[in-house]
Formats: structure tokens, C-alpha cells, sequence
């Protein structure tokens, strides 16, 4: 792209006269990964942006056309790589909606239990940076001290910290264990008092107020008739939330609240992310206490599901029914057909399409990445703004370029 | 791919074909998801009433599909749009199918605007070219490009595209 705008509608050419050119990135401390903007600046006032982006860009979903449903997760972790576990569950819970699969009460408690873990896990470092992008270091060690512990349930589960992996088609790569329980609840117990410290550092800041607070407005028509979703779209007063309005998993069953906001500016949507915390740990609290027990994979789709993994490395058997399931002319029964299903990600509202032509791979498999809407939004917000609120309303739509590239 | 659909009726469903009975719309269902699928010269006619009449004030996403390794499919490409209506909750897919040489479809910016990159990527991946929109081009790769890498038809390991990119040196940047 070239370095000079595209004429900004609206924009006379004696209006454009003194203007200033100035290229943001790709690589910038608070881009966090690597993308570009072009603003045209009057003075320190932004009027207009041009968002420019693709260095990122792997073709994760022309690998989803190559690879089976159950391989495919190892890449839909790496989109949003700050909640991994979330797109796992989203992927899979597509995939599970297309072939009509039933989950075990077990698997969808533990499902919901990682599912709100990340979205601590994305909230923490979503706030955590917007903070720091701002010059609050502090407050970023905080809540990064809370990560790390769920660094460390995540592999308690999993076996890795950071790509989990975890979710299979039917179920879960292994079962949790009792110590994994207690982590869990010893989280639930240490969270508040780091919470406590976190917001205490933060919320009634007049710094950070001054600097978040009105910048970056996004009104509610704008919200709805761009697309965003998630805690953009909540903190300009839209009421939506996926977990009450289309539940799935074990949301149904648990209690807690939709957090919203009204202002629409960069404070609305950290406070937004600030009361969901609260929230996913009361919905943590629960479902751990009300954990089933049982099988992680459902009976009537043992066929499908891989088998334990002692079993397969101690018995021929468990070897021979690993083989059968993997092998593509036995694997699951795919529908000749096409389904989009959605769950509510810690950024907004993370689909996948799959279109299928009976295969054990996708035909198509589309994301819809919530970054990707959301900083289309981006010059709406930073019009009429100073050059420093950039990294504010950056920080707080929390682009991860991964997701928006794919 | 309407094997196994039902066709259902629904209150958007009668609504929007009162309102546009010109247009010939197939309207199936699979696991309670509604599709509907209409001519792609009536794209922008119908999506208005849809967001006018129907009250689906958000565009989800938007996106294509290649039918051409699909069994038994007849057309190339399926355009994919997926609304929702915010306060009533309720979705509802539209679909529309295009051929060579005609890849064009009127853009839905006018509609929501929020359809802008989502038609920039369909442009870059799939190369159905949207008129009307304010600023039509890649989003994700170089300009230099010239493939449209989701297309079946593209190999998955590429074309070598990478090798002729122009080098940009520090004193000409």
C-alpha cells in the first residue's frame, strides 16, 4: 500500500492542506504482533486511519481443507494464541453441531470450566497491556502473575501450557484429574485478591481514567451495523451475550450475568472486561463444585472419539481401535451439508462454517475471526482523537493479528 | 447440498417473501439453521429487505465458498451471508451462487457497513469482485498478487508467489 491515503471521503482538497502523514507500525510495541497503520494527523489530531494488514497471514483455512477435524485444532489454537483452549472449544463445538454430536455431562463441565478460564486468561492480558500501553507497568505484572497459574492448569490437563490441543471430536484428548480439581479451586480462592490488586491499581486511577475515558467512542448503531460483538459491542450498551442468548455447553445450567456498559469509549469496554472476570470466576466456582463425574467421551460415539491414551499404549486392542478411528475410510459420519455455529469467545463472538461434502476433512471451514470486524472498526473510533489515544483504543479492542489474519 | 433439508416455514420467511415475491427464493433448513437461497442479481434488493423489513440490522459475516471439487455441485462459487437480528436473536443465512466469467455481485456496504473488509477478503481469497464498494482491494496479501489462494483449484503449498515479490531496499522505502 502506498504510504500516501486514499482520499477520505468527505475530505475537501484545501481541507487536506497541512496535514502530516505518519506510518504506525508493523512492528510497535503496542500493535503487540505485527500490523499497520497510516494515520493522517492535523498537528497531534488523528482524522483519519488507514488500517493496513496481512503480515500475519499463514492460510489456516486452506490447511482446515487438508486436515481431519480432530488435526485441525492444533491450528485453530494458533489463531487467538491468547486464549487458546477457546478456539478449541469453538472449533469443535461446530464440528460437534454439523454431525449432531451429544457431549457427556463430564466433558461439557470441563469444556465450560476451560472455557471461562480463558477468558480470564485473554481479559488479564487484554486489560494488563492496555495498561501498560499506557505506563502503568505495574498493574501488567498483576495480572500476569494470574496467567502464568493458568499457564500451569492448562498443562495439569493437556500436557502443554500454551497450544493445548485439548478438545477432540466427542470429547476431551484426556480426563482431569483430582490435583487438576484442587489447582482449579485454589485458583478460584487466590483470584479475587489478585483481582482485588489489579482493579485497585487501575480502575480508579485519574491517569488512566483521563487517558481511556471518552476516547475512542463507538456508538451502538455503529456497534450493531459493523459487527462487533463480544465486549465491544457490550460496552456500547448492546445486551448480547452468545452463553444466555444461543446457550451451549453447560451455560444453561449455571448463574451469572451479562456485563454491559454504555459509553462505548476505550474506560466502557476495560470496565466490560474487568466485570466478566468476576463473573467467569463465579461461573468457574460452580461448575468445579458441580463437576459429574464419568466418561469424557459418550458412549453411543465411542466409534468416533480417539481411545485413552493407556489404553492404546498397553493393550493391542486399545492400538487396533486407535488405528480403526483414525484410518479415513472408517472415521465419523459427516452429513453432507453445511453449518455455522458460534460460540461467545473472550473477544466476541467466534464462528466457524463448515461446509462438508462427507469426508472426514472439511471442505471448507471458515472463521469468523472477531479481531478482524472489530478493527475494521478502528478508524471509526481513533477519528478526531489525539496521536497518543492510538495505543489506548488499540489496547482496548485487544487485536490479536493471528485471529485477523489467519 | 439440500439432501436431507426440510423446508420450514417461519414468520421472516413469509414476511420476506410477501415483500419480494419477485424474487425466487429456495428456503431450506438443517438442525433449525434457516438458509435461503436467492438469485445473485437480486443480492442487494433482497439484503435490503432483510435489514428494512426483517430486522436483521447485523452482517455476522460474509464469505464464500469454491464448489468446485464438490460432488454434484452445478455452480462454481456460493456467496455466504450470515445475519443476525440483535434484539430478536434470530439468524439467518443467505446464500447465492455465481459462475465464470460473471464473479460480480453490488457490494452490501450500503447495507451494513460493516461488510467492508469481510468483501475485501472474499475479493482476496476467492476473487468475486463486489461493485460499488468505496475501497475495493486486497486486505490480506500484496498487491502484487495475482492468485486467489482459496480457490480449489489453487495447489496448497502455493505457486511460488513469494519469489517474485518486489525487494524493497531501506533508501527507496
Amino acid at each position: 500500500m502506498p504510504l500516501e491515503l486514499l482520499d477520505a471521503p468527505g475530505l475537501q482538497e484545501n481541507q487536506k492542506e497541512g496535514l502530516w502523514t505518519l506510518n504506525f507500525g508493523p512492528q510497535h510495541p503496542a500493535t503487540h504482533t505485527t500490523l499497520r497503520l497510516v494515520l493522517q494527523l492535523d498537528g497531534e489530531i488523528v482524522i483519519d486511519a488507514e488500517p493496513d494488514i496481512g503480515f500475519l497471514h499463514s492460510g489456516f483455512e486452506k490447511l482446515g481443507e487438508s486436515l481431519d477435524f480432530n488435526q485441525y485444532v492444533t491450528i485453530v489454537d494458533r489463531m487467538n494464541y491468547i486464549s487458546p483452549l477457546a478456539n478449541e472449544i469453538a472449533w469443535h463445538h461446530s464440528v460437534e453441531a454439523l454431525m449432531g454430536i451429544e457431549l457427556t455431562p463430564r466433558c461439557i463441565y470441563i469444556r465450560t470450566i476451560f472455557a471461562e478460564l480463558m477468558r480470564i486468561h485473554d481479559h488479564l492480558l487484554c486489560t494488563g497491556t492496555c495498561v501498560l500501553d499506557l505506563g502503568g507497568a505495574t498493574a501488567f505484572m498483576y495480572a500476569f502473575n494470574e496467567r502464568e497459574y493458568i499457564y500451569e492448569i492448562c498443562e495439569r490437563a493437556s500436557g502443554q501450557r500454551f497450544h493445548t490441543s485439548y478438545t477432540r471430536v466427542g470429547g476431551l484428548l484426556y480426563d482431569v484429574t483430582d490435583d487438576w480439581i484442587a489447582m482449579v479451586r485454589k485458583f478460584c480462592k487466590n483470584f479475587p485478591k489478585a483481582y482485588r490488586d489489579f482493579a485497585g491499581l487501575v480502575m480508579k486511577n485519574r491517569i488512566f481514567i483521563e487517558r481511556t475515558q471518552g476516547v475512542g467512542v463507538l456508538c451502538k448503531e455503529d456497534a450493531i451495523a459493523g459487527g462487533a460483538t463480544g465486549p465491544v459491542a457490550r460496552a456500547s450498551g448492546v445486551t448480547r451475550d452468545l452463553r444466555i442468548d444461543e446457550p451451549y455447553l453447560a451455560y444453561d445450567d449455571l448463574d451469572f450475568d451479562i456485563c454491559c456498559a454504555k459509553g462505548g469509549d476505550c474506560y466502557s469496554r476495560f470496565q466490560v472486561r474487568m466485570m466478566e472476570m468476576e463473573q467467569s470466576l463465579k461461573i468457574i466456582e460452580q461448575a468445579i463444585e458441580n463437576l459429574p463425574s464419568g466418561p469424557i467421551y459418550n458412549e453411543a460415539y465411542g466409534k468416533t472419539g480417539v481411545p485413552d491414551k493407556t489404553e492404546v499404549y498397553r493393550s493391542i486392542e486399545g492400538l487396533i481401535h486407535h488405528f480403526e478411528n483414525i484410518m479415513p475410510n472408517r472415521q465419523m459420519d459427516v452429513p453432507v451439508e453445511s453449518f455455522y455455529a458460534a460460540t461467545e469467545s473472550p473477544n466476541g463472538e467466534l464462528g466457524y462454517y463448515i461446509v462438508s461434502d462427507g469426508n472426514f476433512k472439511a471442505y471448507r471451514a471458515r472463521t469468523r475471526p472477531p479481531s478482524l470486524l472489530h478493527f475494521a472498526l478502528f478508524p471509526r473510533m481513533i477519528r478526531n482523537c489525539m496521536l497518543s489515544d492510538v495505543v489506548a483504543v488499540l489496547g482496548s479492542i485487544n487485536i490479536i493479528a493471528a485471529e485477523l489474519d489467519r | 447440498m439440500t439432501s436431507e433439508s426440510t423446508t420450514i416455514v417461519s414468520d421472516k420467511q413469509s414476511l420476506l417473501q410477501s415483500v419480494l415475491p419477485s424474487i425466487r427464493q429456495e428456503w431450506t433448513a438443517f438442525q433449525e439453521q434457516v438458509r435461503v437461497v436467492i438469485p445473485s442479481k437480486n443480492v442487494l434488493e433482497f439484503l435490503t429487505a432483510c435489514r428494512d423489513v426483517a430486522g436483521f440490522d447485523q452482517l455476522i459475516d460474509l464469505t464464500c465458498v469454491d464448489l468446485l471439487e464438490m460432488p454434484g455441485a452445478s455452480n462454481r462459487f456460493e456467496v455466504v451471508y450470515f445475519l443476525l437480528s440483535v434484539d430478536a436473536g434470530t439468524r439467518l443465512i443467505v446464500k447465492t451462487y455465481l459462475n465464470e466469467p460473471e464473479l460480480t455481485l453490488p457490494s452490501a456496504t450500503q447495507v451494513w457497513f460493516g461488510a467492508d473488509w469481510l468483501e475485501r477478503e472474499v475479493y482476496d481469497m476467492f476473487g468475486i469482485i463486489f461493485s460499488g464498494h468505496p475501497n475495493f482491494k486486497r486486505l490480506l496479501l500484496p498487491d502484487e498478487f495475482v492468485s486467489f489462494p482459496l480457490r480449489k483449484d489453487y495447489p496448497q503449498q502455493g505457486r511460488g508467489e513469494r519469489h517474485n515479490f518486489p525487494v524493497i531496499t531501506r533508501s527507496q522505502s
